[in-house]
């Protein structure tokens, strides 16, 4: 197993209640790991946490079977590539410099890219579409061809496992499948891919498997048919949902239907 | 970062060390180049008097450069540290601080008591010492971000200031021009005590910055980026941060601070070379070093009303530099977000 947590437990404040509780997770090769619950749930502290930039109070995450505290940061960046929320660079830099970043833990400090980082570099921004943006400045893009070029930056990586906090946040319907779709491509090239997102649907359709959390615990772990139905869903985000079978997958999707005429 | 970039550093080099040899030629007494080029390279076969003159003028080109240079790139390091283009070196109250320490040195005969530890330098060193050691403390306990070390840099900034304004309205009026004189900042030193103390200090934090610049250039993406990158954000973040306050506490205790060197040419750097730190930190060195050593030269030719008395730099770089970087605000803002 390359990424695994054991009984994370985290608060942001001594004696506040914690922002994660005895949350367990695996993610292995070429799995897609979907973390779904509704707003303060800690799906982005749980992040915090499996990629080491947080502390955990109490449990542990081991990296390859290592303590990931005990990794040193630059190899620790070569098998576990984090792409947080609302990422941006604080100055103009074009497309393919973003990418270029991704590159960091690879090279020698400084070194100027050799064959193999461009080599990589062309592979990712080929497989994320975004070729053509290479010389565009980042600042420039839309919101959907940001996000492509931000995994790109995170697959030059060539991480053994991809964490994303919201990587469809702010997408439209066709830019959030489409991410997903890069996500899903990524994991069947071997990569162990966990997305923290709020999307229960683009969730249902790639994810291999669901980890529903709620208020700091893992509420219920399994295959999206097992996660999502509304007996789990409800106690979690209330009653005014439905699920109901997807009109074309074999998987469930997840609706709003308020209780009352709406 | 751009294939050009390397020539451009390599321009800005030679362009940098054109101004520092040239720079002594300016003055009350104007000097041929060719007699500056003479008195610097062959002094036995230079007029000797030129030859003084030179050496004089060469101790202030020098102390000029090396203030230029450190707060230009203690400018660069801060607006990425702070993920804020408008970081200066003074954002987090060190020149007030400095200033603040300066003040008690000039206002009271702090010298008098304390020998060389109540001078001007010492006390400006002490006081900004302190004032970043607090800083430090409070950063700590609270866990700041960046916004939180911006807000409490300048709350501490405002606390100095008007603790400054308070010795200036306690001081013995005969002390007050020297006073104002300190905070309008100059390179108006005699001797190599100056240029060699900045060196000493400033140099090695300057080092640590520009062996920084790889690590500056992903945490410019943010910490929780850099982080995943492979950078010890907390340590670096630290060293850079602490050589930043050191290399410009060193620059404002010799020379008071000079202002908008620190914002100015970080900005101007980037338009040229790009973002990189790794180019760009040793190109604001050249760049902010050649600029103060330039506009102090400018400074000593402008005759101040017949009063013999030379305008000071930092008045120059404020009047130049403002409206420079006004152009360059109204020139970016097409390219923002």
């Amino acid at each position: 197993m390359t990424l695994r947590a054991r009984g994370l437990t985290f608060a942001w404040h001594r004696g506040a209640p914690p922002a994660v509780a005895g949350v367990d997770l695996r993610v292995g090769p070429g799995e897609l790991v979907a973390v779904v619950g509704p707003n303060g749930a800690g799906k982005s502290t749980l992040l915090g946490l499996l990629s080491g930039w947080l502390r955990p109070a109490a449990g542990s995450v081991e990296l390859e079977g290592r303590p990931l505290a005990r990794w040193p940061a630059r190899d620790r960046a070569r098998r576990l590539a984090l792409l947080p929320q609302d990422a941006a660079p604080l100055y103009d830099l074009t497309v393919r410099e973003v990418v270029a970043m991704g590159r960091h833990p690879h090279r020698g400090a400084w070194a100027p890219l050799d064959a193999r980082d461009r080599r990589v570099i062309a592979a990712v921004l080929a497989a994320t579409d975004t070729s053509d943006l290479r010389d565009r400045p980042f600042a420039t893009l839309s919101g959907g061809e940001r996000q492509r070029v931000l995994l790109a930056s995170v697959l030059a990586q060539e991480p053994a496992v991809l964490l994303l906090d919201e990587p469809t946040a702010s997408l439209d319907l066709h830019h959030g499948v489409e991410v997903f779709r890069h996500l899903a491509r990524a994991a069947r090239e071997g990569t162990g891919i966990l997305a923290v997102t709020h999307d229960l649907n683009l969730a249902a359709l790639f994810a291999d498997r669901i980890l529903l959390m709620d208020r700091g615990r893992a509420v219920r772990e399994g295959p999206p048919g097992e996660v999502l139905t509304a007996a789990t869903l409800r106690p979690v985000y209330g009653a005014d949902l439905a699920v109901v079978p997807h009109p074309t997958a074999d998987r469930p999707a997840v609706l709003p239907a308020p209780e009352g005429p709406p | 970062m751009s294939r050009r970039g390397p020539v451009t550093l390599g321009l800005l080099v030679l362009l940098a060390a054109a101004v520092v040899v040239l720079a002594p030629a300016v003055g009350a007494v104007p000097l041929a180049p060719a007699e500056v080029l003479r008195a610097l390279f062959r002094p036995e076969a230079a007029d000797p008097v030129t030859v003084q003159i030179v050496r004089l003028r060469l101790a202030r080109v020098v102390l000029g450069f090396l203030v230029g240079g450190g707060l230009a790139v203690a400018g660069s390091a801060f607006q990425t540290l702070l993920a804020n283009p408008l970081a200066t070196p003074y954002t987090l109250g060190l020149a007030a601080a400095g200033s603040f320490g300066a003040f008690l040195s000039l206002a009271t005969s702090l010298t008098v008591a304390l020998g060389p530890l109540g001078s001007v330098p010492a006390q400006a060193l002490v006081w900004c010492g302190l004032e970043a050691g607090l800083l430090t403390l409070l950063a700590r306990r609270a866990r700041w971000g960046a916004p939180g070390l911006i807000l409490a840099g300048v709350t501490l900034n405002f606390v100095f200031a008007a603790a400054t304004v308070m010795l200036r309205l306690l001081a013995d009026p005969f002390r007050l021009h020297s006073m104002d004189r300190w905070l309008l900042g100059g390179l108006d030193v005699v001797g190599w005590t100056a240029p060699a103390w900045a060196a000493g200090m400033g140099l090695p934090a300057v080092a640590v910055l520009l062996l920084s610049a790889p690590a500056l250039d992903q945490l410019a993406f943010g910490d929780a980026v850099a982080h995943g990158r492979g950078v010890n954000v907390v340590r670096v973040r630290a060293a850079a941060l602490l050589a930043g306050a050191w290399v410009t506490a060193a620059c404002v205790a010799w020379t008071g601070p000079i202002a908008f060197v620190g914002l100015l040419v970080p900005h101007g750097v980037r338009l040229v070379m790009g973002p990189g730190h790794r180019l760009g930190l040793p190109a604001a060195v050249v760049t902010g070093g050649a600029f103060l050593v330039a506009c102090d030269a400018a400074a000593r030719t402008i005759p101040l009303l017949g009063r013999g008395a030379e305008l000071p730099v930092g008045v120059l770089t404020a009047l130049v530099g403002g409206p420079v970087f006004l152009l360059l605000l109204t020139g970016r803002n097409g390219r923002r977000r």
